[in-house]
């Protein structure tokens, strides 16, 4: 058999894969996790820092949009206010399903050291919240953790259409 | 529902406060020890009703009447060089004698000098505002409002500058309570969800550093994972904890079978 034919018998010469809808899909959407540019407070310097040349978000397929129609997940970084509650909300809603959400920092989650009249108390009484990354600011490479959990999260999920969707109510 | 807490004591003190200790006091010295000063307060009182002036860490301190606040600014700017206002609010003392102090600071870059225009108002009564003469007046005016709820007459926009247009309350007035009050404390979920909501939502977890580990609508269970909503205590939950690691492993790296796995215990071996 000449050299630059490929031998189809051989390990790894098949050009077939066999695996499951379930697989190659939620194959796809982790690794293309685009996320909302969410940056609230000092979280989201650390987010930009991820998203930048040092730690290199692309490298895992997620790339920083501006508008939530184009975005997978949002990744809620810093103090929600409630004056703001209801934007994050309408956010959310805006962005199309399968959708996740990381909770970054103390603020985030808990509402942090702002224990006032003026903070949401977490996000998770607004939106549904798939992560909680605690820290006071996670580092970038907490985020990333943060970003590779959700994959492997995303990937042991069903990704039939029979998924029910995340609702707070 | 919350239980109703009365807001009219929470400036109470809870802690033990000595009774003969006196607080340490900046000390005052006449106007006339400053020339330049003097000959202001001296242009201030041939137009303007002044109850008492002093200097303070180099600054004069002026107590006018509410009404004329204008007029003396106005003076101010005009006449004797005072260009900037480079703050003004209004400080709480509802509670000592039910009335606001109402503070502008001046600052002349010509004289190099500072000074503080002071003045009381009644908690209903309203002060006119002074954002024709100092454009910064304008946003000052506004968040003193919002934050004080001291009423300013003929300002050009007096509607809320921080919080929501349709927040109850002023939350820096002593009487109102660090945490927020029962509307405050549901805001979002009325805004947003609707008053039926509330008993879905709860009430906000004010201790930070609660965990519930069988809450399964806020806490994500990594490696034991349940549906959201699951009752944890009534169905118990998965025994073995989840594997994240791909099926049959990644190029070069083998699946981690625990079962598989050997413990060695010799460790010379």
């Amino acid at each position: 058999m000449a050299q630059h034919q490929v031998n189809y018998t051989q390990d790894g010469g098949l050009p077939v894969a066999l695996t499951s809808i379930d697989k190659i899909v939620n194959w796809g959407r982790s690794n293309s996790l685009w996320a909302l540019t969410y940056g609230l407070a000092c979280c989201g310097i650390e987010m930009m820092a991820s998203g930048a040349s040092r730690y290199d978000f692309d490298r895992f397929g997620t790339i920083f949009r501006a508008s939530p129609r184009q975005s997978e997940v949002m990744i809620v970084a810093g103090t929600l206010t409630k004056k703001h509650a209801e934007f994050i909300k309408r956010l959310y809603d805006q962005m199309a399903e399968p959708r996740w959400v990381i909770s970054m920092g103390s603020c985030a989650n808990t509402g942090g050291m702002f224990n006032t009249y003026a903070t949401v108390q977490g996000v998770d009484r607004i939106i549904p919240v798939d992560l909680y990354l605690p820290g006071c600011a996670p580092r970038p490479e907490t985020l990333q953790y943060a970003v590779m959990m959700l994959q492997k999260k995303i990937r042991s999920e069903k990704a039939g259409k029979s998924q029910r969707p995340k609702r707070l109510l | 529902m919350r239980a109703y807490k009365p807001k009219d004591d929470v400036q109470k003190k809870s802690y033990y406060t000595d009774r003969y200790w006196v607080a340490p006091q900046v000390p005052t010295s006449q106007v006339e020890d400053d020339a330049v000063f003097a000959a202001d307060l001296a242009a201030i009182k041939a137009k303007f009703d002044v109850s008492e002036a002093y200097i303070q860490v180099e600054q004069m301190v002026v107590y006018i009447k509410p009404e004329d606040n204008y007029g003396v600014l106005e003076l101010l700017r005009d006449e004797l060089g005072y260009t900037q206002l480079s703050e003004m609010s209004a400080i709480d003392w509802i509670a000592k004698q039910g009335q606001f102090e109402i503070f502008y600071q001046m600052l002349s870059m010509s004289k190099r000098k500072r000074l503080r225009i002071k003045c009381f108002i009644d908690e209903k009564q309203a002060i006119n505002s002074v954002s024709t003469l100092f454009r910064s007046a304008d946003w000052s005016e506004r968040e003193m409002y919002d934050m004080m709820g001291t009423i300013v007459n003929n300002h050009p926009y007096m509607k809320r500058i921080l919080m929501p247009d349709d927040w109850e309350g002023h939350p820096l007035r002593k009487t109102y309570p660090l945490q927020g009050d029962e509307f405050a404390a549901w805001y979002e979920v009325d805004r947003i969800y609707g008053k039926e909501a509330r008993d879905i939502i709860g009430p906000e977890i004010r201790d930070s550093a609660e965990v519930d580990r069988f809450d399964s609508k806020r806490f994500s269970r990594l490696g034991h994972e349940v549906p959201m909503g699951y009752d944890i205590k009534a169905n118990g939950e998965p025994e073995k904890g989840l594997e994240y690691q791909e099926e049959g492993g990644v190029f070069m790296i083998e699946k981690f079978v625990e079962d598989d796995a050997v413990i060695i215990k010799d460790r010379k071996r």
